[in-house]
C-alpha cells in the first residue's frame, strides 16, 4: 500500500504524523496548565488533593506524546533529530530536566517519609508546568525564526578531529538559549509570544477541564476568575505571533536549485497557497474562540473539547505552514543552505514506508485513549469521592 | 583521527552511562512485578479471594513508587541519543529511530493509558476491564524492552541496511532482518527474564523481611510462593539464553569475549575461567588494575589466572572442544593460521574506505560520473572496515575494551546467578513445607538477595556495553565519533546535574518504599 506512495508523498505523509503528535501534544499540556494553577484554584489541603488528582491522572499521557513525538521526529527525520538535538542542548536539557522532576512529583508528592517534602514536589510540578509550554513553544517558533547552525553530510570523512567530524554544528556557544534574546528581525519577540501563548493556552484549557471535571463551588468559581484573565493572555500573544508570522520572511525553498532563500510574506503565501491548510486553521481557530467564549460567558462543559480539537487542528496546521509549499521547517540563519528541509532530512523511503505500516496502529491507539478517557471522566470527581479512594495521588 | 577531543566523549560516554545505569536501577522491577500483578490479580478475579486483592493493593503501591522513578529516568536516554551523539543519529537514525518510535506508538501509549486504570480505575471499570488493563500495562511494559533492545541489538549487530554514500548514512534494507537479528531476539530474552528475576528477588526479600518482624505472614508467604515459581523459571530462561548470548559474542564480538574471558592468547580447546581475578601488569594489584582500566591504559596487556575448565570456553562459545577461540593478542596482532586480519590491516582497509568516500563525494560534486564510480567500488570493497578507519594505530589500546571491567562484570553475574538458581529451590522448598519461619538464616538470604540481584542487572549491562567500546556501532562507528559538537563543560554541568537529581529521586523512592513496606499489607 505505501510502498506505491511517491518519497515525496511518504515525507508529507510523516510530517502529516508529525504535526498531528506535536498538536496533541500541545493540547495534552493542560496537565502542565493545570499544575502552574493548583495554588490559585484551591484554598485548602483537599481542594488541592483533587486537582491533583485530576490532572495527575492525565500526565502520563501528556509524557508519553512528548516521547513519542521525539521518537517519531528521530525515525522520519534524523537529520532534524540529531541537529536539534545535539545543537540546541541548553534548550532541549532544560526541557528534558522539567518532565523529570515531574514524573516523580504525582506520585511521591503525599507519600510519607518522601525526603524532599510535598512543597517541593509541588514546586516541581509547577516549574514543569511553566517551562515546558514556554520553552516548547520557543522551540517551534524558531521553526520559522531560524537558528544558528551548519549543516555538512561529508565532515563525517573529516579526519583531523572528532569534533570537526560533527554532521551539524550549532554556531553560537549558547546552544539554543539565543533564541530568546537574537534580535535579527525580532525574532526573540516572536519566539517569546509563541512560548507564552502556549503558557497561557495550556492554563485555559486546564480551567476548562476543571469546569467539566470538579464538583467542587469553590473551586469552580476560582476557575471561572481565573479562565477570563488567561484567556485575554492567550488572545493578545497568540494574536501577536499570527499575525506577525504572516508578514515576516520565510525561509522558501527553490523548487528548480533546492537552494533555500528568504521569500518576503512567504508563510501568508503558503496559507494563500494552500487552501486546505487556511480551511483548517480558520476551523482550529474558530472551535478554540468558541470553546473560549461558551466556557466563559455559556459555562459550558463541552468547551474544553472544542478548545481542545481546535488547539490540535490549529498546531497541525502551524506545522503543514512551516514545511510545506517548497519551505524549509528547520531554517539556518547562519547559512541557508544549510536549513533543514523535509527532503534532505527525511529517513530512506524504505524506512518510512515501515514506519507508515506502524503508523496504522495510530486509531487503534487512539481508539484506547478514547475508552480509557471516558471510563475514567465518566462523572466529576469531589473532595468526598476523592476521600473515600484508597489509592490516590 | 589525529585530534580526539577526549574529554568530550569520556563525559558524554560518562553521562550516558549514568543515566542508564541509574534507569536500569528501576526497570526491571517495572518489568517483572507488572506480570506478577497479573498473575495475582488473575487468581483474585478467578477465585474471589479478598486475600489476593489486598495482596495485589500492597505490590501495586510498591510498583507505582518505583514506576515513577522509572519514567523519569528513562525520558533523558532517548533524547541523549539527540543531544549527545548527533552524529550518531544521523549515520544510523534511518535504522536506530524506527525501533524507538515503534516503542513509543506500541508500547508506551499501552503502558501510560492502562496504567491510569491499573492505579486509579478500581471503581471505575469492571473486574475483568481492570485485570485486561493490568496484563496490557504488563505487556506495554514487555514490548517497550522489545524495541529498545531491538535497537540496541543492532548496535551489537548491524544488520538489514546498507551504507547510502549519497546521503553518508546507513540505511535500512530489510526491517525483519532488522527486527529477527538473532543478538537481538536472544538480548530481549535474556534481558527480560533476567529482570523478572530481580522482580521475584525483590517480592521475596520484602515478604522475608516481613516474615522475620512477624508481620502479615500468610501474605508475605503466598506472595513467596509466586515468586519463587516466577524466579526459577526466569532464572532458567536467563542462564539458557546466556549462554546463547556468548555463543552469538564470539560470533560477532570476539573482542568482547576475549575481554570477558581475559583471553590474551587465543587457542584451540581454550579453558574457561570458572574464578579468576585479572591482572593488568604483575606489578599492579587488582584495584590498581581497574583504575587502568578506566583510563583506558594497558588493556593489550591484560592477564587473568583462576580455576580453570579444559576445553570450557570453546564449547561455550561454539560448541566445539577443539574450536579456536581467538584472543586480545591474535585480534589486535592478527593470526595469520587462523585468518584472522590484525588492527593494522583492519585500520589501513578502514582508510582507505574513508578515503574512497571523501574523493567519491568530491567527483560526484565536480560531475565525475566515471571517477565516482571507480572510488564506489574502492568504497564498498573496504567498507567492512570503515569504523576502523578513523584510528590511527599508534595506539592500539584505544580498540581493547576495559579487560579488567569486563571481566570482573561477567563472571560476578555468573556466580550470582547460578546461585539465585539455587536460591529460588530452597524458598519454593521451605514455602511448600511451611517451614520457612524457621528458617532464619535463608530468610536473611532472601533480604540479601535485593542487592544482588540488582547488581547483577547492572553487571549484565557493564558487560555488554564496556565490552563492545571502542564501538557504538560494532566496526562502523567509533563512539569518539558519534558525539555531538557541544561544549565539554556543558556535559560536565548536565553530568552533575543528573547525578545530584537521580540522586535525589532514588534516596526519595527509597525512603518511601521502605516506609510502605514497613507499613505492610494491612495498612
Amino acid at each position: 500500500m505505501f510502498e506505491a506512495l511517491s518519497y515525496e508523498s511518504l515525507q508529507a505523509y510523516w510530517w502529516f504524523i508529525i504535526a498531528l503528535l506535536g498538536g496533541i501534544l500541545v493540547f495534552m499540556m493542560f496537565v502542565q496548565g493545570g499544575q502552574t494553577l493548583l495554588g490559585k484554584l484551591s484554598s485548602n489541603e483537599d481542594e488541592k488533593t483533587v486537582l491533583i488528582n485530576l490532572f495527575g491522572h492525565k500526565w502520563e499521557i501528556t509524557f508519553t506524546t512528548l516521547v513519542v513525538f521525539g521518537g517519531a521526529f528521530f525515525a522520519s527525520f534524523p537529520l532534524f533529530y540529531s541537529t536539534s538535538f545535539g545543537g540546541a542542548y541548553y534548550v532541549w536539557m532544560i526541557i528534558l530536566f522539567a518532565f523529570i522532576i515531574q514524573a516523580v512529583s504525582y506520585e511521591y508528592r503525599k507519600k510519607k517519609n518522601n525526603f524532599l517534602g510535598a512543597k517541593t514536589y509541588e514546586t516541581f510540578l509547577f516549574i514543569n508546568g511553566v517551562i515546558a509550554p514556554v520553552f516548547l513553544g520557543a522551540a517551534v517558533s524558531t521553526f520559522f525564526t531560524g537558528s544558528q547552525f551548519s549543516v555538512d553530510k561529508s565532515r563525517i570523512v573529516n579526519m583531523k578531529s572528532n569534533v570537526e567530524a560533527v554532521i551539524s554544528q550549532w554556531e553560537t556557544p549558547w546552544h539554543g538559549l539565543e533564541a530568546i534574546w537574537t534580535t535579527q528581525h525580532l525574532a526573540f519577540l516572536q519566539n517569546l509570544a509563541l512560548g507564552l501563548a502556549l503558557f497561557f493556552l495550556a492554563r485555559v484549557i486546564a480551567l476548562l477541564y476543571v469546569k467539566k471535571m470538579v464538583a467542587d463551588e469553590n473551586i469552580l468559581n476560582k476557575a471561572q476568575k481565573c479562565l477570563k484573565r488567561n484567556s485575554i493572555l492567550f488572545l493578545i500573544f497568540f494574536l501577536f505571533w499570527t499575525v506577525r508570522l504572516l508578514f515576516i520572511d520565510g525561509f522558501a525553498i527553490d523548487a528548480e536549485t533546492g537552494k533555500v532563500f528568504m521569500a518576503p510574506y512567504k508563510y501568508l503565501h503558503n496559507l494563500l497557497e494552500m487552501p486546505l491548510v487556511l480551511i483548517l486553521l480558520l476551523i482550529g481557530v474558530v472551535s478554540v474562540l468558541w470553546g473560549i467564549y461558551t466556557g466563559i460567558f455559556k459555562n459550558k462543559t463541552n468547551a474544553f473539547w472544542f478548545v481542545g480539537v481546535g488547539t490540535v487542528l490549529t498546531v497541525m496546521a502551524v506545522f503543514f505552514i512551516a514545511a510545506f509549499n517548497h519551505t524549509a521547517y528547520y531554517p539556518s540563519t547562519y547559512d541557508l543552505q544549510s536549513s533543514i528541509t523535509l527532503a534532505n532530512s527525511a529517513s530512506s523511503k524504505f524506512t518510512l514506508v515501515v514506519m507508515s505500516y506502524v503508523s496504522l496502529m495510530v486509531p487503534f491507539v487512539l481508539a484506547y485513549i478514547i475508552w480509557a478517557w471516558k471510563s475514567m471522566d465518566n462523572h466529576k470527581i469531589s473532595i468526598k469521592e476523592i476521600k473515600q479512594e484508597e489509592i490516590k495521588y | 583521527m589525529e585530534h580526539i577531543d577526549w574529554s568530550l566523549v569520556n563525559w558524554s560516554r560518562a553521562q550516558f552511562a549514568l543515566t542508564a545505569l541509574y534507569h536500569w536501577i528501576f526497570v526491571p522491577l517495572t518489568l517483572g512485578l507488572s506480570f506478577m500483578l497479573a498473575i495475582m490479580e488473575t487468581i483474585y478475579v478467578k477465585t474471589g479471594d479478598e486475600k489476593w486483592l489486598k495482596i495485589e493493593k500492597f505490590w501495586l503501591k510498591i510498583f507505582g513508587i518505583n514506576f515513577a522513578i522509572g519514567v523519569a529516568t528513562g525520558i533523558i536516554l532517548e533524547f541523549e541519543f539527540g543531544t549527545n551523539w548527533s552524529n550518531y543519529s544521523w549515520f544510523v537514525g534511518d535504522i536506530f529511530g524506527a525501533p524507538l518510535a515503534i516503542e513509543g506508538i506500541m508500547a508506551f501509549f499501552m503502558e501510560s493509558t492502562f496504567i491510569a486504570i491499573m492505579f486509579f480505575g478500581w471503581n471505575k471499570v469492571s473486574k475483568k476491564a481492570h485485570l485486561i488493563s493490568t496484563w496490557l500495562v504488563a505487556i506495554g511494559s514487555n514490548l517497550s524492552a522489545l524495541w529498545i533492545l531491538v535497537a540496541n541489538g543492532w548496535m551489537q549487530n548491524p544488520v538489514g541496511m546498507e551504507f547510502n554514500p549519497d546521503t553518508m548514512r546507513n540505511e535500512m534494507h530489510n526491517f525483519l532482518d532488522v527486527l529477527f537479528n538473532p543478538v537481538a531476539v536472544n538480548k530481549f530474552i535474556h534481558t527480560i527474564t533476567s529482570a523478572y528475576t530481580f522482580s521475584a528477588l525483590f517480592v521475596i526479600a520484602v515478604s522475608a523481611w516481613l516474615i522475620i518482624k512477624n508481620r502479615d505472614k500468610t501474605y508475605a508467604k503466598y506472595s513467596m510462593l509466586v515468586a519463587s515459581v516466577f524466579g526459577f523459571v526466569a532464572i532458567m530462561a536467563t542462564i539458557i539464553t546466556g549462554d546463547g548470548s556468548a555463543k552469538q559474542v564470539a560470533k560477532y564480538q570476539p573482542m568482547k569475549l576475549a575481554a570477558m574471558e581475559g583471553l590474551k592468547k587465543g587457542s584451540r580447546g581454550a579453558p574457561l575461567i570458572a574464578i579468576g581475578t585479572p591482572k593488568i601488569r604483575k606489578d599492579k594489584n587488582l584495584i590498581e588494575s581497574i583504575s587502568d582500566d578506566l583510563k583506558g591504559a594497558n588493556q593489550d596487556e591484560v592477564e587473568v589466572t583462576g580455576f580453570e575448565i579444559p576445553y570450557g570456553l570453546s564449547i561455550l562459545a561454539f560448541n566445539d572442544p577443539n574450536a579456536f577461540v581467538p584472543g586480545v593478542d591474535d585480534l589486535v596482532y592478527g593470526n595469520k593460521e587462523e585468518n584472522i586480519p590484525s588492527y593494522k590491516e583492519r585500520i589501513a582497509s578502514g582508510r582507505i574506505a574513508i578515503n574512497a568516500l571523501a574523493a567519491y563525494k568530491k567527483a560526484k560534486k565536480a560531475g565525475d560520473d566515471m571517477e565516482a564510480g571507480k572510488q564506489l567500488k574502492t568504497f564498498k570493497a573496504h567498507f567492512k572496515d570503515f569504523g576502523y578507519g578513523y584510528f590511527d594505530g599508534k595506539d592500539m589500546k584505544e580498540l581493547v575494551p576495559p579487560v579488567a571491567i569486563t571481566f570482573l562484570s561477567f563472571h560476578t553475574m555468573v556466580i550470582l546467578g547460578t546461585w539465585f538458581l539455587v536460591f529460588f529451590v530452597l524458598i519454593y522448598l521451605a514455602v511448600m513445607k511451611n517451614n520457612i519461619e524457621k528458617k532464619k538464616w535463608l530468610l536473611r538470604l532472601g533480604i540479601l538477595g535485593m542487592p544482588l540481584g540488582l547488581a547483577a542487572q547492572e553487571l549484565g549491562w557493564i558487560t555488554a556495553e564496556a565490552g563492545r567500546m571502542p564501538w557504538v556501532i560494532q566496526d562502523l562507528m567509533p563512539t569518539m565519533v558519534a558525539s555531538s559538537h557541544i561544549e565539554t563543560s556543558g556535559v560536565i554541568l548536565t553530568f552533575f546535574l543528573f547525578l545530584i537529581v537521580f540522586t535525589a529521586l532514588l534516596i526519595a523512592e527509597v525512603k518511601i518504599m521502605l516506609t510502605t513496606i514497613k507499613n505492610g499489607f494491612s495498612n
